[in-house]
């Protein structure tokens, strides 16, 4: 599978007698850390660190991508498919910044990573040296936590600690800013700093009276709702989930990154809720009096307007951040602590609930009666339909990554997740141009599994250059264009909002995405009518390598259903055609 | 409303951007900060006075301040019985006829001169922050060439009221 390992045998005992360093600690600390995939670029700060790397070559799976920004959405995919951090190196100044959008992007979605920065020698920290940025400054609202490391007997224990506090409690970024003097000089063979890190103890046990407090509250309940998000997939607690809805025969309604959490096709799940979320799912968070939100943190493309947000309802709010309580939407059942033990707790203490099957019916007519829906054209494809014949062909079963825009939504809609950890987004920051490297991490993480990029040929041109992973490894990662010609969600928006100005929203030209993929020796087809796809998708999906498919869909087509912005869940519109 | 928070800090770089940089984003009005190492080594204690509409706002400062790796503890104290206290230093224009007058507004305050020059006075004093304030408002009319405060420091006192019993008077801001 991967082309051009052979040319790089390891032949470079002779080094072995030289004194450890600061980059060698860092190595070993990351063997320990259990690290066996590395998505690095090197540069000047950071020489000593990939000197170091050089030597233990075969103890990582190292991944070059062409852009840092790559690099780490790479990584991301690889945290939330693998459940494990991923693991960054980069420069110091534009290496550094190159990462920031993903550091963001990982924050806001929770995904546990650890980043290794380079920085200036020591003495010119603070000089405006040659490739100096604040990479501390700069980061210090967008992670988890960051350290820069000032003393070599440090960097054990700041490495020790940056991987705990990235993946316990609500996972998260941590950077550690590493000084190149410090990694480069001799040091000891070993340091023995204790881990310490008294500020910091996340909640993980729920509170057994607050979980008595919900029970109380569904004895008396007649409408209760389960909304499910992305922490339910990072406690690992679907099983647990299934069978508290199923027992009570509670319908579930999920976030964007939830989707997964609860079996897409099961008849209690709802759908998505939130702007383009089913009629059902927010009608029933609308009419709910009794919403029980586990691991979801009341975004506002999920709420909507907050007047009209589950207006007469008891919130239970179960969330390992107790920032999140309260934060956006009054709660009156508080419970903090790990999703997985919370429901563990509930399926303990609840053993009988009233019975909701009027109610269920009620939602489950409006499933029924007003499903996702678009019209299908007579030989023209669109997205909609092209990604249900993704589904279809790979039963549910793919890793799906998306980019940013409508082609998301769709894919949110259309492709029903019935397994956990299969669907990888961004969610918080809508990241245009995460989707193609974060299923290259994807499939890093599941050699095994096939994974698809859906994505629009907008985003894909923010980081197509890591093309050269798939050429380089023979990565069998497949990517699917939908094409409209068009910034395609802010071509709805101004189409909607704005009276047609279409400004700067559609492209007069576009690059030969099959030359492209060409270009980079990758197998690249382009498809124009639904009677080709379906012939073609199935040899394309199953094709032993990558593959880019340029399908060419209508630009005119919307994502509906809709909560126009500022309106209320009871509010959508284009629920029919 | 108008709160008083404390927050002991692990005292480590960057701990005071991270925490100033924390309540601008989520757009918490401070109306000082007080910083100061406390008995405990590489231990500080911080001392805000935040403007907050509600008690949901108060609570997300709280816990926007708890999550942070280098805040070990948050203690909203204003409702508690607590001493509160600021030093302000005030420059004003003056010259050998006035010092005695001044000295006369100056005394109930317990304030102290602590500078003398040709024209200026300088003048230190501490206490509640509407004691500060009554002050500079008294020596306001002979002008005013600078004002250095402190912001609040505080902390509870040894003794706290049993539930039930009235709290208010102890409170700085009622
Ligand atoms: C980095 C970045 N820049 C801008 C945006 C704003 N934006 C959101 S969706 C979108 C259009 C995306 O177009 P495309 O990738 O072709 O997807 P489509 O909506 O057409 O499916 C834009 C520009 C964004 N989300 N991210
Ligand atoms: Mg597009």
């Amino acid at each position: 599978m991967v082309k051009a390992k052979a040319e790089h045998q390891d032949n470079n005992p002779t080094i072995s007698h030289a004194p450890k360093t600061g980059a060698d600690l860092l190595i070993e600390a990351l063997i320990d850390a259990n690290v066996d995939t590395l998505f690095g670029y090197p540069g000047g700060a950071v020489l000593p660190i990939f000197d170091a790397l050089y030597k233990k070559k075969s103890s990582f799976n190292q991944v070059l991508a062409r852009h840092e920004q790559g690099s780490i959405h790479a990584a991301e995919g690889y945290a939330r498919v693998s459940g494990k951090p991923g693991v960054v190196i980069a420069t110091s100044g534009p290496g550094a910044t190159n990462l920031v959008t993903g550091i963001a992007d990982a924050m806001i979605d929770s995904l546990p990573l650890v980043v290794f920065t380079g920085q200036v020698n020591q003495a010119v920290i603070g000089t405006d040296a040659f490739q100096e940025a604040d990479i501390m400054g700069i980061t210090t609202p967008i992670t988890k936590h960051n350290y820069q490391v000032r003393s070599i007997s440090d960097l054990p224990r700041v490495i020790k600690e940056a991987f705990h506090i990235a993946t316990t409690g609500r996972p998260g970024p941590v950077l550690i800013d590493i000084p190149k003097d410090l990694a480069a000089n001799p040091c000891a063979d070993k340091y023995d700093e204790a881990f310490y890190l008294p500020g910091y103890q996340p909640t993980i046990k729920p509170n057994p009276l607050q979980v008595k407090k919900l029970k109380e509250a569904l004895e008396t309940a007649q409408k209760p709702v389960i909304l499910t998000g992305a922490g339910i997939l990072f406690s690992k607690a679907t099983e647990e989930i299934l069978s508290f809805a199923k027992t009570h025969q509670i319908p579930v309604a999920s976030t964007l990154l939830g989707l997964g959490a609860f079996p897409g096709e099961d008849e209690l799940f709802l759908g998505m809720a939130g702007m383009h979320g089913t009629y059902a799912a927010n009608q029933a968070l609308y009419e709910t009096d009794l919403l029980i939100n586990i691991g979801a943190r009341f975004d506002d493309r999920l709420t909507g307007n907050l007047d009209h947000f589950a207006p007469s309802a008891i919130v239970a709010h179960i969330d390992i951040d107790p920032a999140e309580i309260g934060k956006n939407i009054t709660t009156h059942i508080p419970i903090v602590g790990d999703a997985k033990l919370a429901l563990k707790e509930m399926c303990k203490q609840i053993k009988t609930t009233p019975d909701f099957s009027t109610w269920l019916s009620h939602v489950q007519e409006n499933k029924a009666n007003y499903p996702l829906w678009y019209t299908k054209p007579e030989t023209d494809m669109i997205g909609q339909w092209a990604i249900e014949q993704v589904f279809k062909e790979t039963n549910g079963d793919a890793i799906i990554t998306t980019d940013v825009g409508q082609h998301q939504m769709w894919t949110a809609q259309f492709y029903k997740f019935n397994k956990p950890n299969r669907w990888v987004t961004s969610g918080g920051l809508g990241t245009m141009g995460f989707g193609f490297p974060a299923a290259i991490g994807a499939q890093l993480a599941a050699p095994e599994d096939m994974v698809v990029a859906i994505v629009g040929d907008g985003g894909f041109q923010m980081t197509l250059q890591e093309l050269s992973i798939l050429q380089e490894r023979n990565l069998p990662v497949k990517i699917i264009i939908v094409n409209n010609a068009a910034l395609g969600m802010v071509r709805q928006w101004q189409e909607k909002f704005y009276e047609k100005r279409y400004s700067e929203s559609v492209f007069s030209i576009q690059p030969d995405f099959v030359k492209l993929a060409e270009a980079y020796e990758i197998k690249g087809v382009k498809i124009d009518t639904q009677e080709e796809l379906s012939e073609k998708l199935p040899d394309l999906l199953a094709y032993d390598g990558p593959v880019l498919i340029d399908c060419r869909v209508l630009q005119q087509e919307n994502v509906y259903p809709m909560i126009a912005p500022g309106k209320g869940l009871h509010e959508m519109i284009g629920v029919k055609p | 409303m108008k709160r008083i928070i404390t927050a002991k800090v692990r005292n480590r770089s960057g701990v005071l951007n991270r925490i100033t940089g924390l309540l601008q984003k989520r757009q918490f009005n401070i109306e000082s900060i007080s910083v100061g190492r406390t008995e405990t080594e590489g231990i500080s204690r911080m001392t805000f006075v935040v403007e907050v509409e509600d008690f949901q706002k108060l609570e997300q400062v709280t816990k926007q301040l708890n999550k942070q790796i280098d805040v070990l503890k948050v203690s909203d104290i204003t409702d508690k019985a607590i001493v509160a206290r600021e030093l302000a230093l005030i420059k004003i224009v003056s010259n050998g006829q006035l010092r005695a007058e001044i000295q006369g507004i100056i005394e109930p305050f317990r304030a102290t001169v602590i500078d003398v020059s040709k024209d200026t006075l300088s003048i230190q004093v501490t206490g509640k922050s509407e004691k500060v304030e009554a002050l500079i408002e008294l020596l306001r009319p002979y002008g005013v060439k600078d004002i250095a405060r402190t912001g609040v420091t505080a902390f509870m006192r040894g003794q706290q009221p049993q539930a039930g019993q009235e709290q208010a008077p102890f409170s700085l801001l009622h």
